[in-house]
Order: C-alpha cells, then sequence, then structure tokens
C-alpha cells in the first residue's frame, strides 16, 4: 500500500523548528487524526497533501491554535509547548494564513498589515507602520504599486501577498500557508510560489497545505502525505514522482487518476 | 533624483507639489471616489434654487437660524454615523433624544435638581440605553435592526410616561442651558481667533506630518499644497464667520456640534479604536481573526450613539426651552440617519467619516428651513426630504460600482 521505498524514517531532525510526535485529535465519533508525526525545519517548505477530509485543516487549527490536540506532544524549537489559543501560536511564533485571507477590504494595505497590532493606540504613528510595511513587501520582493490603496483593489496574489506579510510582521519562525494557490490564476499562482521560496530563503520553516501537485513539486522539499487521519507516507520531492504521491493520498496504485491517465494515453496513441 | 520608498514602482505616476495634488483628487473622483464633492455640489444646488424661490434663505439670519436648528439632530447623526460604520443600525434615536429630553425636564423643573446633575442623569441613561443594546445585540445576536426598533417604541412610551398627564413641561427661560442653546454666540473675535487657529492647526499638523514623512524616506505633501489648503480654510472661515456675524454670529451650540464633530473625526482616523471600528464594519471575521475584540467595538459603539442620542436631545429641549410629547418623534429619527447617509456614510459599513454627518445635517436643514420659508406644507418637507435622502443613495451606488471598475472598492 504505502511505498516504503523513498519513505523517511521519522526520527526527529536535529534541526527542526517544529515537531509534532503522535497527535490524536477525535470530534465525537469521528477520528479526525490519528498518531500524526511532522517535521519542519528552518529553511525548509513542507507540504502537508489528503485527500477531502484527510486532516489537513484539522492539523492547520491544531498548529494555529484553534483546536487544541487530545494527546500527542508539539515541540517548538527544543521545547515542548502547548498551544491552546491562536495567541499563544503567535506569541511562539507560528503565524498562520488562512485560506480566506481575512483581509478588510475597505482598509488600505498598511491598515490590513497593522489590523489589531497597531503602532502608538492614541494617535497611529502611520510613519512608521509604512515603513515597516514597506520593509516586509520588500522582503517579500511584493510587487504592489501603492501602500495607501484598499485591499479591493489588490489582485488575488497581491492579497495573497498582503496576508502573508501580515503573517511576517511577528517574526514568526514558522508560517502555515493554507491552500495559497487555490483561488488563484497562473501568473498569479507564480507569484505566490516565488513568494514561498522567499520565505524559505528568509530561514522561516514553512508548512503548506495543497491540492495542487504542481505546485508541490515545484516548490517543497518534502512532502507529507495524511490519508483518513493517518501519516501515509513522508517524501522527499526530489526522489518521487507525482504519480507516487497521488498513489499515498487515495492510497491505492490503481486509483481513479491513474486510471485517468492511462486511459487518456491509450486514447492518444491509438 | 532621490525617489522617496514608496514611489518606487515604475507604475506609479509621480505628481509633484499642488497641481499634482489637484490632479489627484480629479482622478480620484474620476475612479469613484467621490468623498465629500457629491454633498457639497448638492448643497450648492439646494441653496441656488432655495435662493432663487426666496431672498431671505442665504441671508446672515436664516443661516444663523440653520446652523443653530443644526446641532443637535447633527449631534444625534454623529452617532448614527458611528453604528453604521459597524454595519449596524439605531432607529431609536429619535425616541432616546425624546426621552432624554423628558428625563431633563423632569428632574430639572419638577424634580429641582441642578441642571448639572439633570443634564448629567439624562447622558448617562442614554449611555445606559446604549450598553443593553449592545448586551442584546452581543449576548443573543438579536439584529440591531429589531433591538433599536423595540427600543423606538419603548423609549416612546417611557417619554411619554415620564412626561405624565400634562405632556409638556416648560424649561425656565433663565437657565443657563436655555441660554445656551438660543442666545450665547460666540464674540466675533473669538469667533476670528477660532478660524486662524483651525487653519494654522491644519497647517502645522500637515508640516510636521510632511516633515516626519520625509525623514523616514516617504513621500509628503509639497510645502505650497500644504499653504494653499491652510489658506483655503482660513478663508472659507473667515467668510462664514464676517457673514454670520452680520446678525447674531456663530453659536456656541454649533461649535460645540463641531468640537464633538473634530473630537470623533480623530478617534475614527487616528486611533486604534477606530481603525477597529472601520475593520468590524468591513469584515467581521478578519477584525476578530487580527485580534480586536469585536464584542467591545460594538459595546461601545452602541453606548456611543445612544450618548450622543441623548445630548442631542438636551440640545433639542433646550432650544424649545421645554420637552414635551413630540421631543424626538416624527422626523428627528429619520432626518439623522438620512444626515450619515447624504454626508457619505455607507449603509452597508467601513465607509463613511464624521465630517460626513456635519455636511449632511446641513443639507437636511437646508431643504428643511428653505420649504419652511416657502410656507410649504411639512407634508411637501418629507417628500423633499425623502427625494434628496434617495438621491444621495443612488450617488453613492453609482460611485460604489465606478470605484469597483476603477479597482478602489
Amino acid at each position: 500500500m504505502s511505498p516504503t521505498s523513498s519513505k523517511r524514517t521519522a526520527n526527529q531532525r536535529s534541526d527542526s523548528v517544529l515537531s509534532l510526535r503522535g497527535i490524536s485529535k477525535t470530534f465525537g465519533a469521528v477520528a479526525a487524526l490519528t498518531g500524526i508525526d511532522l517535521d519542519v525545519a528552518a529553511g525548509q517548505v513542507v507540504a502537508v497533501v489528503g485527500d477531502n477530509g484527510a486532516g489537513k485543516s484539522t492539523l492547520v487549527k491544531i498548529l494555529s491554535g484553534v483546536h487544541p490536540p487530545d494527546s500527542g506532544t508539539i515541540t517548538f524549537g527544543s521545547r515542548e509547548v502547548e498551544i491552546p489559543t491562536p495567541a499563544a501560536a503567535h506569541k511562539l511564533g507560528i503565524a498562520t494564513v488562512f485560506q480566506d485571507l481575512a483581509l478588510c477590504e475597505n482598509l488600505n494595505v498598511i491598515q490590513n498589515l497593522f489590523l489589531g497590532q497597531e503602532v502608538r493606540p492614541l494617535r497611529l504613528n502611520d510613519v512608521a507602520m509604512e515603513t515597516r510595511s514597506w520593509e516586509l513587501l520588500r522582503q517579500l520582493s511584493a510587487k504592489i504599486p501603492s501602500v495607501r490603496v484598499p485591499v479591493a483593489s489588490l489582485s488575488g496574489g497581491q492579497r495573497q501577498t498582503v496576508a502573508i506579510a501580515r503573517s511576517l510582521l511577528g517574526d514568526p519562525k514558522v508560517i502555515i500557508l493554507d491552500e495559497p494557490t487555490a483561488a488563484l490564476g497562473v501568473a498569479q499562482t507564480a507569484e505566490v510560489l516565488n513568494l514561498v521560496e522567499r520565505l524559505r530563503e528568509n530561514g522561516l520553516g514553512v508548512i503548506m497545505i495543497s491540492h495542487n501537485m504542481a505546485d508541490v513539486k515545484a516548490v517543497a522539499d518534502t512532502v507529507a502525505v495524511l490519508r483518513l487521519g493517518r501519516n501515509n507516507g513522508v517524501f522527499d520531492v526530489s526522489e518521487v514522482s507525482a504519480e507516487d504521491i497521488i498513489a499515498a493520498i487515495t492510497g491505492a496504485t490503481d486509483n481513479v487518476v491513474s486510471q485517468r491517465q492511462s486511459r487518456r494515453k491509450e486514447g492518444s496513441t491509438s | 533624483m532621490n525617489v522617496t520608498t514608496d514611489r518606487q514602482d515604475e507604475r506609479l505616476q509621480s505628481r509633484e507639489g499642488l497641481r499634482g495634488a489637484i490632479t489627484d483628487v480629479v482622478e480620484r473622483a474620476r475612479g469613484g471616489d467621490l468623498g465629500v464633492i457629491p454633498v457639497v455640489v448638492g448643497l450648492i444646488v439646494i441653496w441656488t434654487v432655495l435662493q432663487i424661490l426666496n431672498p431671505i434663505f442665504l441671508s446672515s439670519a436664516n443661516l444663523v437660524n440653520l446652523t443653530m436648528e443644526s446641532a443637535a439632530v447633527g449631534i444625534i447623526a454623529l452617532g448614527i454615523v458611528c453604528v453604521l460604520l459597524v454595519g449596524q443600525i439605531d432607529l431609536s434615536v429619535g425616541s432616546v433624544s425624546g426621552l432624554s429630553g423628558a428625563v431633563l425636564a423632569v428632574l430639572f423643573v419638577s424634580q429641582g435638581l441642578p441642571v448639572w446633575l439633570a443634564i448629567g442623569a439624562s447622558v448617562i441613561m442614554g449611555a445606559v440605553i446604549g450598553w443593553v443594546y449592545a448586551q442584546l445585540f452581543n449576548r443573543f445576536g438579536v439584529p440591531s435592526f429589531v433591538i433599536t426598533l423595540a427600543g423606538l417604541l419603548a423609549f416612546l412610551g417611557l417619554q411619554l410616561y415620564v412626561l405624565g398627564s400634562k405632556g409638556s413641561i416648560n424649561l425656565p427661560f433663565d437657565s443657563g442651558l436655555v441660554n445656551f442653546a438660543q442666545l450665547d454666540f460666540v464674540p466675533d473675535w473669538l469667533s476670528y481667533c477660532f478660524a486662524v487657529i483651525a487653519a494654522a492647526a491644519l497647517f502645522a499638523s500637515g508640516f510636521f506630518h510632511a516633515r516626519e514623512r520625509r525623514r523616514a524616506g516617504l513621500s509628503a505633501k509639497s510645502l505650497s499644497t500644504l499653504v494653499a489648503r491652510s489658506v483655503a480654510l482660513l478663508v472659507v472661515l473667515a467668510f462664514v464667520v464676517w457673514y454670520l456675524g452680520q446678525t447674531r454670529g456663530v453659536g456656541w451650540m454649533f461649535v460645540f456640534f463641531v468640537a464633538l464633530v473634530l473630537i470623533m473625526h480623530y478617534l475614527l482616523s487616528r486611533t486604534k479604536w477606530g481603525r477597529a471600528v472601520y475593520a468590524v464594519g468591513g469584515n467581521v471575521e478578519a477584525a476578530r481573526r487580527a485580534g480586536i475584540n469585536v464584542k467591545a467595538i460594538y459595546t461601545s459603539v452602541f453606548v456611543l450613539c445612544s450618548t450622543f442620542a441623548a445630548v442631542g436631545g438636551i440640545l433639542a429641549a433646550a432650544r424649545l426651552a421645554a420637552a414635551n410629547q413630540s421631543s424626538g418623534s416624527g422626523d428627528v429619527n429619520l432626518n439623522a440617519i438620512a444626515a450619515a447617509v447624504i454626508g457619505g456614510t455607507s449603509l452597508f459599513g467601513g465607509r463613511g467619516t464624521a465630517f460626513g454627518a456635519l455636511l449632511g445635517i446641513i443639507v437636511i436643514q437646508s431643504i428643511s428651513s428653505g420649504l419652511t420659508l416657502l410656507n410649504l406644507d411639512s407634508s411637501i418637507r418629507f417628500v423633499v426630504t425623502g427625494v434628496v435622502l434617495l438621491l444621495a443613495v443612488v450617488v453613492d451606488s453609482v460611485a460604489r460600482k465606478s470605484r469597483t471598475s476603477h479597482g478602489r472598492a
């Protein structure tokens, strides 16, 4: 079933920033996650893939402090930690960019970046905030012409950039991107993938939830496959084919996707 | 040339100095970011028409009256701007203002309490009403529309109960409160001082802000723009003061209203609380995830709105020198909401300014005063006000479409 040839041993890497061991979570009678292990190192992009209901979102929620896990340990840096609230995750240095981005369209880029953490609450320091905004955006080589325009006027890729830049404000060590390219066009997807690479260059650990094999192959270093709430293999992206990943996701080499591909091949040769 | 941090993108067109600033404004208006332009244009049209119909309309005496009439409902509209900004509504401001006037009159006249105590009690009562609304809204999730509709009826009943069988209580003419609302005018020299101070303050804040931005390597408004802006403000204010000074001058009550507008403008645009208000109106979920205490923001806004309604009610009672059963009823509610909307506050939340309340109420009061001068029935006044309100909302909708197509929504 699960391809063991390229499967990595789950022993903890010495340089990992964030390690999960044996994370389980049940909702009522449903075991959403069972004994999940995951490691992220600084400067590493880990793609978490899986079918619908594989537990990807639950994993994100545990890491971002929305749901606490039922059992298992989370090690951040070298300490064992608990993440009971979103604020705790933020404080540790785990930033999450949710799929819907959570931006206020009526506010401009600066106002969105600093929302809830404005400089000088009783007499806002716009100058400091604008300077810092430009620093962040430059750091991401973002293509946003002006930070004084409302977010409503930005493209999908630019909004994703703003959301990612906002998550960088607290100098996080690990950043979680939930389906960052799901709603984007070809060019915008490429922009966001560039952005992910830049995060890696800046030494952050990146966890990227994705459905898109092409994106995963393009930027990830490691792919962790979830299937029905369990680990179903961790692969080195350079050594694995998209077919193998799909096989791990669906749990069979003979699956709908491969059948379809072989059908198409036959169709084109005949 | 040394390019500032925020001007490095080659797609940005650079516009320098005063000419550039004017071009920017024109461009923004074309893109549907109209700001106060529609209400100013509307005001000019309304004033021209009314002046043609009745030459007394733009006389100094009538305009002085207009400013004095604006203050009470204008303050209520200021509260409405706040609730509209978070995407909610308060329909009970009229009743609350009437109740507040009644409570004031009963405590001050019937019970013989000192006037400041009566005022304090009325204002606190307004704040408590807002707090109760907020609790109902936050805890039970009842739409603010329904809560305040219930409040509209309940507080109207309470107002009638408080006033008792007589139904009307006169305030003594020699009290400071009635004086403040009817007879207290700023001396001419002080009015001019206010105008100069306002222009100087505008220039100083702009100058220091620009200097700070230049030091941080950001683009800033040029000195010529700042000077032109301040001089324009000075000329306008000095003209207003001079013209109103031909008769009675500028009333302290109007100054009080403008001061409240300025305070609210500062709070909304320059504080963390103001940002949170706009954020809640734009996207509640995003605000919550950004760590904003959304419930506290709703509470603060409902309390502020009812408090302003109470203050407006006190001033209305003082202006009339009486509190009666019709105080705060009829068109007060709709005038306050119409003023906020005409002033550019969006009914859908997240867009609007404190100055909108000032401009909006002047439009509403102009129509009301102009039609009264023409000896027209209040039936026609209602119709005209309704049409103007509709027009304002249509302009807002068209501008929103234009903003979307120009990428400024």
